[in-house]
């Protein structure tokens, strides 16, 4: 099956990013497909490579390029990375800037879409 | 329907619209803080009992055994996120934030 | 090819306003897919009829104020707006004290409502 993921809410501050993130493990170890995931309101933060994470703790923005890398797309919303200061400049590798409406896309092509938030 | 809760019971109300909005047999599942819900003889119990007649309740291990909950009150159902995608792959979730 | 039949979306939206970003950004979103032709509803319950409250004034907390402009989704392609009753009754409000034209629902009626969609978005 297809599944959308919308996240929206930033990393460290609340557990949402590391659910989304085991929820799409285990969708792939199961075959599905994941259609894309989308960085909402404060959501947009997990995708800064400006994070600086000790070594013994998990690195949120790492672990979603390495999955972009495997060809997931990762979509950042503009309006909410702009009001945040996510720009190209400091966007992970792998995923991209875009509108809205790549949202409604993905709730179009997608079988479900999950929201992972606070 | 799939209704994921994951906020604790003891500070928010989500749990008590999620059951007023919910049909029944639907299934209910307690993910990050939600899992609190599951827990034995608290003062919530009476709620998780009126919505355990009324809706399968599921339980994500991984955030039980986080928060130190080895056992959960009876009828809740202990599940990993394998059956998690499971549940989203059969019913459209909403997710009560 | 087959053209699929449109996908029927509902906005789920439970939150304040002024205190979180939700309901502002979530507003955003709603008028954005309005522009595609999908079936998009807007459910407001809990905090979330607060939003549609009239007579709303940030200028004090320098934040901006949108309660205006829920009245455009009608013209934006958001046939369907609901509020629940009982979330209007617990906050001592009624019909009359709302931005723009809502359909008054009881729980059941919403619950019928959301089994219905093919996408549920949080807000």
């Amino acid at each position: 099956m297809k599944f959308g993921i919308l996240i929206q809410e930033g990393p460290y501050n609340h557990q949402a990013s590391d659910s989304a993130y085991n929820f799409i493990q285990a969708s792939l170890e199961k075959g599905h497909e994941i259609t894309g995931v989308f960085f909402y309101n404060d959501g947009v933060i997990n995708t800064t490579k400006l994070m600086d994470i000790p070594a013994d703790d998990r690195h949120i923005s790492k672990r979603w390029s390495e999955l972009g890398a495997k060809g997931i797309q990762l979509i950042v919303c503009v309006a909410a990375a702009k009001r945040r200061g996510i720009n190209p400049d400091v966007l992970i590798d792998n995923a991209r800037i875009d509108g809205l409406g790549q949202l409604s896309e993905l709730c179009i092509e997608s079988d479900r879409l999950i929201t992972f938030g606070d | 329907m799939l209704h994921i809760v994951n906020k604790s019971p003891f500070k928010y109300r989500n749990l008590d619209t999620c059951v007023r909005v919910s049909e029944k047999e639907d299934p209910i599942i307690l993910i990050e803080d939600g899992v609190y819900a599951a827990l034995k003889g608290s003062s919530i119990e009476g709620l998780m009992k009126k919505t355990l007649e009324d809706h399968p309740v599921f339980a994500i291990r991984a955030d039980l055994k986080a928060r130190g909950i080895d056992e959960v009150m009876e009828g809740v159902e202990v599940c990993d996120y394998s059956c998690f995608v499971d549940m989203v792959e059969k019913h459209v979730p909403y997710s009560w934030l | 090819m087959e053209e699929q039949a449109p996908r029927k979306i509902m906005f789920v939206n439970r939150k304040a306003p002024h205190g979180s970003i939700y309901a502002y950004e979530g507003l955003e979103v709603i008028l954005i897919f309005g522009a595609y032709d999908q079936e998009i509803s807007a459910a407001f319950l809990d905090d979330a009829v607060l939003s549609l409250k009239k007579g709303q004034d940030t200028s004090e907390i320098g934040t901006k104020e949108f309660s205006a402009t829920f009245r455009v989704l009608e013209a934006y392609g958001v046939e369907n707006r609901y509020v629940e009753r009982e979330s209007l009754e617990q906050r001592g409000l009624t019909e009359e004290d709302l931005v723009m034209d809502v359909d008054v629902v009881d729980g059941a009626t919403l619950r019928k409502y959301m089994g219905e969609q093919d996408v549920l978005l949080p807000f």
